[in-house]
């Protein structure tokens, strides 16, 4: 019987492919990678690696305790590097507009109640959910992939990030 | 949808009919029939491809069945042509299109599906995981051929949406994902929200996959719909966009051949590894080779405005601008 090996990458090892143009502007394919981007990140900035129309994914490098978010509508993160810590809050009173895309920072710890924790490792998937805040936390580096709606802070690097030639 | 004779061949296979198509089936081949020509293509690859139309309900855009065949999907009707996407079959007006509704293409594939797919043979599988397609009718496979998609509303694993996988629901881990960690992330609820707070194992949930190339919803944004699927050989389309679609290579590698959409002609090679996000622009078509079973993302915009909003160029046909 054959022994496969499963490949995933990691801040410490990862491995590039690319785009290999025959008649094409590599740029359509805006091709880069999570660990690369999150290797030349500051700790929770949100850079943007997929945008559908209002719809972004953000590589996240998780790296000590984030600022608190509030959402207005469900996100989801994804660990593809480390263990990072998710606390959910629900707060007392609306935090943001739940008609805006993307999450807003808070200036502090909102008022409420906590929902409980979350510990995730690479390959988990949490819900971030609609009208409520969070932070992570993470003791290491890791890296998170958020799906969301951009907002404020959704960084755009693609000159930076994405292959050109 | 017609079935042109109740009364099977002398394979034991019957011959379907939709609007001016006719598609038939022997040991090795189908055979497709319309006004202006006619095509075969092998009958494992034919199974394969319907069964993804079905299974998907003719996806986003275009599912080419090979340079000739395919369906194109309108959100309501659905075009089923041969040779429109082919520069050499267009230049000789030989080019042929015909637009049904959608649940009567849809019921002409699932019968077909039905009598066509011998016990043994799962068109969803690994070709090292099935059985053979070829041969005279011997039995179905219609518990493999009518599998339910997964469609999260929220998240899989959130209560009262789409289950988790395990060895007790029927799906175990898969042979090339045996090394994969089952370990779930710790959940620690406050009392009164423990339906709130949710985590899954997304790897391990793939990793239990008992299908390939079958994109899954397993959480959803509004429209911005996560949909990870496993890959193992060839995809067995020819993947039309009509919309902006992006990749996110999860684990292993991925090759994809990418061509003009309209006249197949070759624009690049896409080489992704884990980590990779690649966007496959509005105007392409696509097909993937996967030699190791891998895990994809497939992000998709489910929005059904945007073919409309591209024609008006009110949405991007590439993905981003800089």
């Amino acid at each position: 019987m054959t022994d496969y090996r499963t490949v995933f990458g990691s801040l410490e090892e990862y491995a590039k492919g690319g785009v290999q143009i025959v008649d094409d502007d590599p740029k359509y394919y805006a091709f880069s990678n999570i660990f690369e981007v999150a290797s030349q990140a500051a700790p929770y900035e949100k850079i943007a690696v997929g945008k559908n129309l209002e719809y972004v994914l953000e590589a996240i490098r998780a790296e000590g305790t984030s600022e608190w978010r509030a959402t207005p509508h469900d996100e989801f993160a994804l660990v593809m590097d480390g263990t990072v810590r998710i606390e959910l809050f629900d707060p007392a009173a609306e935090l943001v507009d739940p008609a805006c895309g993307g999450s807003i920072s808070l200036d502090e710890a909102p008022e409420g109640n906590s929902m409980g924790t979350v510990t995730a490792q690479r390959g988990h998937m949490t819900m971030l959910p609609a009208g409520k805040a969070y932070r992570m936390h993470c003791d290491g580096v890791g890296v998170v992939l958020l799906q969301t709606i951009e907002g404020p802070d959704t960084v755009y690097r693609w000159a930076d990030i994405c292959q050109t030639f | 949808m017609t079935i042109i004779d109740e009364a099977p061949n002398h394979l034991g296979y019957r011959q379907f009919g939709v609007g001016r198509f006719t598609f038939s089936r022997d040991e090795y081949f189908v055979t497709v029939e319309w006004p202006t020509g006619n095509h075969q293509m092998p009958v494992d690859q034919w199974l394969r491809c319907v069964q993804r139309d079905v299974a998907w309900g003719f996806f986003y855009g275009i599912v080419n069945f090979d340079s000739v065949i395919g369906t194109m999907n309108h959100y309501g009707t659905v075009d089923m042509f041969a040779g429109r996407f082919n520069e050499a079959y267009r230049r000789a007006e030989v080019d042929y299109n015909e637009t049904f509704d959608h649940d009567e293409l849809l019921g002409c594939f699932k019968a077909m599906l039905s009598d066509w797919t011998n016990e043994g043979y799962d068109p969803f599988a690994a070709p090292l995981e099935t059985g053979s397609a070829f041969g005279p009718s011997s039995g179905n496979n219609d518990d493999a051929v009518t599998r339910r998609r997964v469609v999260a509303e929220r998240m899989v694993s959130v209560p009262g949406d789409e289950p988790l996988r395990s060895d007790d629901s029927g799906f175990p881990v898969n042979r090339a994902f045996s090394d994969v960690d089952q370990g779930e992330p710790v959940i620690e609820a406050s009392p009164g929200y423990e339906d709130e707070v949710c985590s899954f194992n997304l790897f391990a949930y793939l990793s239990r996959s008992d299908v390939t190339w079958n994109p899954s919803v397993v959480s959803a944004c509004k429209e911005s719909l996560y949909c990870p699927t496993t890959e193992e050989f060839t995809l067995p389309v020819i993947h039309g966009n009509d919309r902006v679609e992006w990749f996110v290579q999860l684990s292993d590698e991925i090759q994809w051949d990418v061509e003009d959409r309209d006249t197949g002609a070759k624009r690049a090679r896409v080489v992704m590894k884990a980590g990779d996000v690649a966007a496959m622009p509005a105007d392409i078509r696509h097909t993937g080779y996967s030699p190791k079973r891998a895990m994809l993302l497939v992000w998709e915009n489910g929005s059904p405005r945007i073919p409309e909003m591209i024609a008006k160029g009110e949405a991007p046909v590439h993905p981003v601008d800089f």
